[in-house]
């Protein structure tokens, strides 16, 4: 059976699966389609949380820039697992207990004004979209590599799939399916892992696997790896980094961002107390580490997989001969996610860092410029590949690549459809619109939002998780904040609240678009984006964290000339503190 | 004050305080051992490389399970102990 047959049938099984569950537990009611009836058990939505979470940026992407970036790169893994923290202490039970549907209920109601309320949508939208575009880019990656098409023409199969995915359930039957994918894409992730792992290292468990000796050369596998990565001009794996003001901030964007993301909080609406919003957070984690403790394993031994199979006698010997290459380069280069062009005509391939310092190097070997480029959002998906594990691995991990990004995608289409259904037309244009008017609004917007994003990924700012890194900024300026500030004070009136959150998201976008391109439309962008250009050295990637502080500064320094907070939400600032009297989430 | 309020007063004091000391846990494995400190202990050197790097791959990953479990196990002894819980 073909490799290509192998894979139809894995993503096939799977997808039955989820529209199967889909169908079953299709939503009748409004509530339904936003909540899912308040009764999930805390292991449960630990579960669906993990899998709405892990998206495709997380799958596909992360471990491939860990593996380019090493060290550096590690702030990914921190920084999308230590928002759960936060959530868990300084937003899901009080959120749970105010008992609404939508984070702009939320802050609507704690800011007294239809003006918050309104502000909170845009926000919610703009990081939303933008996390959408990175799914869309990293579905994209993975459709065009199963079905063997073009990366474009992947991406728009998988935006199809995505909105009918989306459009069929709400949030009930998203919840159960999201269970069976969080099942799908943890075997996935992991039986290729443990693979590798038993052949590079002996060891069982990838993450033991990471830091055991490399069987081969017996010497530890990350040594092993800075030696290889070394001799061809690269920065040692494991090399310290030198701007550590940029790092500091990237992960502290990314953690409070995990915080603020609309898809993530709605999430702790759907458990039956309090007590039990708490519980599902730490579970949630749980399930992502699972994933999260593989990843760096996953990402050094496919580099040092990667370079072994480009210098299979050791990086200071001879490269492989192009026409020798294994298949699984030849399948990569059709969808032009991996390039070859064979600068020094020796009919081989060499692979190295094209750097001034390593130039003398490169000339001494009769090298002419590094020959291959391999597109890193590849590297998960063509890790089994590499390794050369059997063609079911194969197609298993193309399975769990698709319902990451599925499950997120449906996610934030959710969020999105409900916030502008849910808080721009029911809570501001129209609010006599009936049952089915809103559910149709909804629809409506799904499909929009999925046309700008898929539109949008077609040339993505970025890598995939790099994109979704992105709207973690725009999330963790403007929306976070605001929700804290909300709870844990009493002093931040509507005026200060607003101020705010219009200083955090648009100092961020303003940075992000300066470097990347008005509107992410390609070209369009004022300065070149590198580290010279920015700012203090801060990327844009890691602005989100400063437009947090601009929005707290401005925020409290707004509040404190203006109005006192009216006394009947003081009280409700109290009762959202304590547990007591939650009961189940409610319409308005 | 009445001793209704006072005792609202008092949790909602002992679960800002355990959330900072959470928080201080929390940036001392990520920010601390993971980032700002790791030159300085690079001299402990784990699986082939070294505490720091660690920190950064592995150990804040653990340490953000314990804190968010131990959270939640403290916060909903502390709801009972005020009488805040729900039925």
């Amino acid at each position: 059976m073909s490799q290509f047959t192998i894979n139809l049938i894995f993503v096939g099984a799977s997808f039955a699966l989820y529209f199967g569950i889909a169908i079953w537990a299709r939503a009748g009611s409004t509530k339904e389609f936003y909540v899912a009836g308040g009764g999930v058990h805390p292991v449960m939505n630990g579960m669906a949380t993990a899998a709405d979470w892990m998206s495709a940026a997380s799958f596909i992407s992360m471990a491939g820039l860990i593996a380019a970036g090493g060290y550096a790169n590690s702030t990914f893994l921190m920084g999308w697992t230590g928002g759960y923290v936060l959530l868990a202490m300084l937003l899901a039970p009080y959120l749970r207990k105010f008992g609404k549907f939508t984070v702009p209920d939320f802050i609507g109601d704690r800011f007294y004004s239809r003006a918050a309320r309104l502000v909170a949508v845009a926000c919610l939208i703009t990081a939303s979209v933008t996390y959408v575009i990175g799914q869309m880019t990293g579905a994209g990656v993975a459709f065009s590599r199963f079905l063997e098409v073009g990366k474009d023409t992947g991406l728009i199969i998988a935006a199809i799939v995505v909105f009918f995915y989306a459009v069929l359930g709400g949030m009930k039957g998203i919840t159960y399916t999201q269970v069976a994918q969080y099942c799908v894409l943890i075997v996935a992730y992991t039986i290729p892992a443990v693979f590798i792992s038993l052949q590079l290292t002996d060891t069982f468990l990838p993450a033991l696997g990471l830091f055991s000796n490399h069987v081969e050369s017996g010497m530890p596998l990350l040594q092993k790896l800075d030696e290889v990565v070394r001799e061809l001009g690269f920065k040692d794996y494991t090399a310290d980094v030198d701007n550590k003001l940029n790092m500091v901030l990237f992960t502290l964007s990314l953690m409070i961002g995990t915080a603020g993301l609309p898809h993530v909080i709605i999430r702790f609406f759907t458990v039956p107390k309090v007590a039990d919003a708490r519980w599902s957070a730490g579970w949630a984690l749980v399930f992502i580490a699972l994933l999260y403790l593989t990843a760096p394993a996953v990402a050094s031994m496919a580099r040092l997989n990667l370079m072994t199979t480009i210098y299979p006698e050791g990086p200071s010997e001879q490269a492989i001969r192009y026409d020798e290459r294994p298949d699984w380069i030849q399948t990569w280069e059709t969808t032009g996610l991996i390039k070859y062009e064979d600068k020094n005509s020796d009919g081989r391939i060499q692979f190295y860092n094209d750097t001034p310092t390593f130039k003398t190097q490169a000339e001494e070997r009769g090298w002419d410029g590094n020959e291959l480029t391999v597109n890193r959002d590849i590297l998960v998906l063509a890790n089994p590949e590499i390794a050369n594990l059997p063609s079911w691995v194969v197609g298993l991990i193309a399975a769990g690549g698709l319902a990451a990004a599925l499950s997120t995608a449906a996610g934030l289409l959710l969020a999105i459809s409900s916030a502008v259904s849910h808080d721009v037309i029911k809570g501001s244009i129209k609010p006599d619109i009936s049952e089915k008017g809103e559910l149709l609004a909804a629809r409506i917007s799904m499909f929009v939002a999925i046309v700008v994003a898929t539109f949008l990924g077609m040339n993505p700012p970025g890598f995939a998780a790099q994109v979704v890194a992105l709207a973690f900024g725009i999330a963790a300026a403007s929306i976070f904040p605001a929700l804290m500030m909300g709870i844990f004070s009493k002093r931040i009136n509507s005026t200060g609240a607003v101020a705010g959150m219009l200083a955090g998201i648009l100092s961020t976008l303003v940075y992000i678009f300066t470097y990347l391109g008005w509107f992410f439309i390609p070209d369009t962008n004022t300065l070149a984006n590198t580290p010279e250009n920015w700012l203090f050295g801060i990327s844009p990637l890691s602005f989100g964290a400063i437009g947090a502080v601009i929005n707290f500064a401005t925020a409290f320094a707004v509040s404190s000339v203006t109005e006192e907070v009216p006394s009947d939400i003081q009280d409700l600032v109290e009762s959202v503190r304590y547990p007591k009297g939650a009961g189940g989430a409610v319409d308005h | 004050m009445s001793d209704h309020t006072k005792n609202q007063e008092s949790y909602w004091q002992a679960n800002v305080r355990l959330i900072t000391g959470c928080l201080i846990i929390w940036a001392l494995v990520s920010y601390g051992g993971g980032m700002i400190f790791r030159p300085l202990l690079s001299g402990i050197s784990v699986g082939g490389t070294d505490l720091g790097f660690w920190f950064a791959q592995q150990g804040s990953i653990l340490t953000f399970i314990l804190i968010t479990f131990f959270y939640a196990w403290k916060m909903n002894r502390l709801d009972q102990e005020f009488g805040l819980d729900e039925e």
